[in-house]
């Protein structure tokens, strides 16, 4: 067996990054078990010539597509949106567009203001001080002063415009809509040992030259010089309890695949809104039949995922093609609940320059768009560097229905059952999604852009994994308390974005490292009393 | 032969259908999909694609019933259609193969005045852009939503 540790964190994502670094400063023995490996930026697409094909295979933000021993399988056939996500040290922020918003106030308080879900048990005020301690370890590149944003104070400037962003801006001042350049966790100047962005355009699939802010490259290197260890390719199975309900370690597979068990004081589980969930339901015991942490029967409901509706057209004006960061401009237009659209709440809008030669070939030729035969090569040659895009995150409301269970076949490759996905896009969110295309539609045509065509949602825009152990005051309708511990097992603590209440109409990792160090921050106000 | 690799006939109605969806053009100085260095690169990279496009390939053979480019242009560009609307995923992963290699390729690229290297390590330079469209909407001001 192995010695026992004070704090165990499953997962070295955005979330088990930020809680590990946290609370090293306690000098507790504290431990991170991962799945995946370390990452090597030397194997990342954008430094070999095959870059773009690899996005369809080993460097496919699906993992049921990448298929690697790292990943776990997901079935999501009953769901309109797949999963996608990113396993190894750094987790989906290795794979992810490095948008940086935040939550609004109002996103907390959506019963109130709106009659609709429920309020968070926290508000954005809570928040505050840990967005701004995570912009700072993240390394925030961006404009202060948005009108219709949370204030904020990034430490580097924002990316520059590049050919796309004036189209954009001057087609929305033409519509009188609000925009304003992201915040982005792309590093625009060397920064705390990143070095700035080179524009190698293909960020998504993690960034060779480390400009994007991955945990593994921000808060790892930091928690780890302070003392956090942290054991790669160990997948946890299942949490084990003792005689007092309170979890006692975890039984994972090491590197070599040999059962290990892993004891600890405190469990920290940082899986995102898919793996926490699969874990849970995963740990059953005599105590604990329906799961762990599952007395209020709802770990794994309520997912939310953001409905992705994407427009995108061809304009004459070159774009920036794959030469720059895909998004560098956000809009909050239609952020807000106004009923005369015929839905409550809202969505962001972000932005999209555009893609490389290979992506744009794949993507007109599925829209019908790019000919076969002799006009192939005119048409090409009309929209390959030529793409805006508009794409409308909308808000997704919790609706018990929308849930992640255990299949009863699948399985991982260590023989683990494997995520169920059962999903539908809401009526309201469907009104949503449709009021963002003709939005789009509008500032693409005033952009002067043709040839338009849509994803409505995007399929494989699985990115948010949100909602499946909801926090809240209430045991019988949350899973976890107002400060991220399970109302059911007092050491047993979970900081990813299964506890989002809502979802906002944003990219949720900034609200979600937010929230990860305000846990943490909370169980340092309460070592000496964690459990009562 | 090993299951992972096409038939002789399978490869030459790949090559026959790649020259149908990119022919070459002496008009932008680019051969066509089905040119030997291509091929090549399909072949040699099919990899995990590789079932999904021998199944697409059988399909393309049933619906043709002989090797396609023994059939007459029309005819050929018939079951051509008739292929691309009903070959499903398979389809969309030859259709797709047979892009992602063309459009790798340096004659193709240097035609579309693009840089023969990988992104990474020389990146790109981006410009900075007018900032001064963002003073309207400074100047229009406005409140989020507040609680």
């Amino acid at each position: 067996m192995n010695d026992p540790v004070d704090v165990l964190i499953i997962g070295a994502g955005a979330s088990g990054a930020a809680v590990a670094w946290s609370l090293a400063d306690t000098k507790m023995h504290i431990l991170c078990l991962d799945q995946g490996g370390w990452m090597k930026p030397s194997e990342y697409p954008s430094a070999g010539r095959d870059w773009e094909a690899k996005i369809y295979g080993d460097w496919s933000t699906s993992p049921n597509v990448r298929g690697r021993p790292e990943d776990y399988p997901v079935n999501d056939d009953n769901s309109p949106i797949k999963v996608v996500n990113f396993n190894g040290v750094g987790g989906s922020t290795v794979m992810y567009t490095a948008h940086w918003p935040r939550l609004h106030p109002s996103d907390f308080k959506v019963k109130t203001l709106d009659g609709v879900a429920d309020d968070w048990p926290i508000d954005y005020d809570a928040l505050t001080p840990f967005f701004e301690e995570n912009d700072r370890m993240m390394g925030v590149s961006g404009l202060s002063g948005d009108p219709l944003s949370p204030l904020t104070h990034p430490p580097m400037p924002p990316q520059p415009l590049g050919l796309s962003g004036p189209l954009i801006g001057k087609a929305m001042n033409k519509l009188g809509w609000h925009w304003w350049p992201s915040d982005t966790t792309v590093a625009t100047m060397d920064y705390e040992g990143r070095a700035r962005c080179i524009n190698l355009g293909h960020c998504t699939p993690a960034c060779a030259q480390g400009a994007k802010a991955s945990t593994d490259i921000t808060y790892w290197p930091h928690a780890i010089r302070a003392g956090v260890e942290l054991k790669t390719h160990c997948r946890v199975r299942e949490i084990l309890t003792n005689e007092h309900g309170m979890a006692s370690g975890v039984v994972y597979y090491d590197k070599d695949g040999v059962e290990q068990f892993q004891p600890a004081e405190v469990v920290i589980i940082a899986c995102n809104g898919v793996g926490t969930p699969r874990l849970l339901l995963n740990s059953v015991s005599g105590r604990f039949p329906n799961g762990l942490a599952n007395s209020s029967g709802l770990v794994g409901k309520n997912l939310m995922f953001h409905p992705y509706a994407q427009i995108y057209g061809f304009v004459k004006e070159p774009t920036d093609s794959n030469r720059a960061p895909p998004t560098c401009l956000w809009s909050k237009e239609f952020y807000d609940t106004d009923l005369s659209r015929g839905f409550v709440r809202g969505y962001g809008i972000q932005f999209v320059r555009g893609a490389g030669p290979v992506f744009e070939a794949v993507a007109s030729e599925q829209k019908g768009i790019l000919p076969w035969g002799a006009d192939h090569h005119r048409v090409f040659r009309r929209l390959h560097g030529h793409r805006l895009g508009v794409s409308a995150i909308c808000e997704d409301l919790p609706e018990e229905h929308n849930r992640v269970t255990l299949d009863p076949v699948l399985k991982d490759s260590h023989g683990i059952p494997a995520p169920k996905i059962d999903y539908t896009i809401s009526e309201n969110s469907r009104k949503m999604m449709d009021h963002g295309l003709a939005r789009g539609r509008e500032i693409l045509e005033v952009a002067g852009a043709t040839d338009i065509c849509m994803n409505n949602p995007i399929p494989w825009g699985g990115w948010h994994l949100l909602g499946t152990a909801r926090m809240g005051t209430d045991p019988a309708r949350s899973v976890v308390n107002e400060w991220g511990r399970s109302h059911d097992v007092k050491n047993l603590f979970i900081v990813d974005g299964s506890v989002f209440v809502t979802s906002g109409g944003v990219n949720p990792t900034s609200t979600i490292q937010a929230i990860a160090l305000y846990v943490a921050d909370q169980m340092k106000q309460r070592l000496a009393n964690l459990f009562d | 032969m090993s299951a992972n690799e096409l038939t002789s006939a399978q490869r030459d109605d790949l090559r026959t259908v790649a020259a149908m969806i990119i022919p070459a053009s002496d008009e932008y100085k680019v051969p066509g999909a089905d040119d030997p260095a291509i091929q090549a690169d399909m072949l040699g990279t099919l990899g995990r694609d590789t079932a999904l496009v021998k199944q697409a390939l059988d399909h393309l053979a049933r619906l043709a019933a002989q090797p396609l480019a023994e059939l007459e242009p029309a005819k050929r560009d018939a079951v051509a259609t008739e292929f691309r609307a009903t070959g499903g995923p398979a389809a969309v992963t030859l259709v797709r193969v047979v892009l992602q290699c063309y459009y790798r390729d340096d004659r193709v690229l240097r035609s579309l005045g693009l840089e023969l290297r990988a992104p990474f390590p020389k990146g790109y330079v981006l410009e900075e852009g007018d900032w001064a469209l963002l003073d309207p909407v400074k100047a229009r001001g406005g409140r989020m939503r507040v609680p």
